[in-house]
């Protein structure tokens, strides 16, 4: 697997660490409740497919970048950078 | 049908015409009083203990694809109870126990060897946490023995000693570990489940979880509707896409974990040895070739065949510990899916639904806890109580924050186990 850094370009999956799930970006309040941090820690959807990831740049320029990618083929769909999928959450 | 040397020997000189099947293949019924998901190790174990403990025959498991196809049939096959906290040592102990009497229990030979782990350290600090770690295992009634690095030598005159980045110290050595054939594993579970009246239903998807008033009713599967008041999800990989049907989300995250296999070779490594600080550990099957591994691909991943990264990783890591097995030609590798929990324990549960159960999150580490997983598990079935083997595996730990369960002491947080 390959992933395409939006500085580097397409770069080998060693130079990146994973985080997981993209939710990571999503940090609740801090008063949100026991459950809505237990969803932002711990509980997954973990699919089958089409999953959303951040991993990190940490071999290369250092970016946080989101991945969305094929959980069962390894396929990479699009990478973006954290902060702009951060700016166009809705 | 029983094994006997005696019915080998008659089957034999009678041109093996009497064996007969292991298991039925039956219609599913329309209703059971349990029904599990998952016919792997962990869900064949579990109703085996149903009925064999409990009494509970109406019974059925169910698989979507074939018995034992999925991670008990493509493991390295490592049984060993060399846990260090209370809540892990007291059921990896439990399941040991239960391992050393199985071939009799099920009538089956699952080719237990108990030819003995060994841990290798390679640091005066790392000495420390292995003789703090064997006593917790001495503690809870398991062995454990420290080696010094002549006494690893002599079982292990093969390793490269002169390594300077990770010089060998010594060993913790755990007797009583080994190794068992994964198959067969699956195969005597299954047959003396059934055996016992259980339904073993193959090509059987679960579709839905049925639920009415907080309480499941029943599960749709490809082969129609089955009605059951206890439903037990056992599923590992696939825990987050079962627990969805019940609206569940749960503390799992899929990854692959990869191993490797050489040609057969004459008899060479004796022992388990696991290489820590490579991430490596191997033995060789009685078959010869020399069946080895690494660490998970650390990423979330459904597709069951590894990355070359993890591949080039443990080549080196093997290279580095024993640079002998160079030359061994490596015939396959291959992926399972790790169902990953934040701390790196599992869970053994009921869930928030009345009479839906929750078995999940055995990591990389599922081989060894297949006897008492079934055990525990069935016990909490058919009581509604926690095993006294198995009371600390709670589905809330990582909500509250009590009780986890890190054996490694990384912190509660998928990615790092």
């Amino acid at each position: 697997m390959r992933l395409t850094c939006p500085h580097c370009g397409e770069r080998d999956r060693r130079e990146f660490y994973y985080v997981g799930d993209a939710l990571a970006i999503n940090r609740p309040a801090p008063d949100g409740g026991a459950q809505v941090w237990d969803d932002y820690l711990h509980n997954r959807d973990n699919p089958a497919g089409v999953t959303r990831d951040l991993w990190y740049h940490e071999s290369g320029c250092s970016a946080w970048i989101v991945v969305t990618r094929n959980t069962v083929t390894h396929e990479i769909i699009e990478t973006v950078l954290a902060t702009n999928a951060n700016e166009a959450k809705p | 049908m029983r094994f006997s040397a005696l019915r080998v020997l008659k089957e034999g000189l009678t041109g093996n015409k009497g064996w007969t099947a292991h298991w039925r293949d039956p219609e599913p019924k329309a209703e059971y009083d349990a029904i599990i998901i998952g016919a792997g190790g962990h869900g064949l174990s579990t109703a085996y203990y149903l009925a064999k403990n409990h009494g509970m025959t109406n019974i059925a498991v169910l698989e979507k694809g074939y018995l034992g196809g999925g991670n008990v049939g493509r493991n390295t096959t490592i049984v060993r109870a060399n846990y260090f906290l209370p809540g892990n040592t007291e059921f990896y102990s439990h399941s040991l126990k239960l391992w050393e009497n199985l071939e009799i229990d099920l009538n089956y030979n699952v080719m237990h060897s108990q030819r003995g782990l060994i841990n290798l350290f390679h640091s005066d600090g790392q000495r420390d946490s292995f003789a703090r770690r064997g006593n917790a295992m001495i503690n809870q009634g398991d062995d454990a023995v420290l080696l010094d690095r002549d006494g690893v030598r002599k079982l292990l005159p093969y390793l490269d000693y002169e390594n300077t980045r990770f010089p060998i110290y010594g060993g913790l050595l755990h007797p009583r570990g080994g190794t068992a054939r994964h198959d067969a594993v699956a195969w005597g579970y299954a047959r003396g489940a059934d055996q016992r009246g259980v339904d073993l239903i193959q090509n059987c998807e679960v579709t839905g979880i049925d639920i009415e008033n907080g309480k499941v009713t029943g599960v749709q599967t490809t082969r129609g509707a089955i009605k059951a008041k206890k439903v037990a999800m056992v599923v590992a990989g696939r825990t987050s896409q079962v627990a969805a049907m019940a609206g569940m989300k749960v503390p799992v995250e899929s990854t692959v974990l990869q191993a490797f296999v050489t040609e057969g070779l004459k008899p060479v490594i004796n022992h388990v040895v696991s290489f820590g600080m490579g991430h490596f550990y191997i033995s060789q099957s009685d078959k010869g070739g020399l069946v080895f591994g690494g660490d998970v691909d650390f990423y979330a991943s459904y597709a069951q065949r590894g990355n070359l990264p993890m591949a080039e990783h443990v080549m080196e890591a093997g290279m580095t510990l024993m640079p002998m097995i160079g030359k061994a030609k490596v015939l396959r590798s291959w992926g399972g899916i790790m169902d990953m929990s934040p701390d790196g324990s599992p869970t053994i549960d009921k869930t928030h639904i009345d009479g839906l159960f929750l078995n999940c999150g055995w990591n990389y580490g599922g081989f060894k806890a297949v006897p008492a997983s079934g055990w525990c598990m069935a016990h909490l079935m058919a009581t509604g109580n926690h095993s006294e083997h198995a009371t600390r595996f709670l589905l809330n730990r990582f909500k509250t924050g009590y009780d986890l369960l890190d054996e490694e002491g990384t912190g509660s947080q998928h990615n790092l186990h």
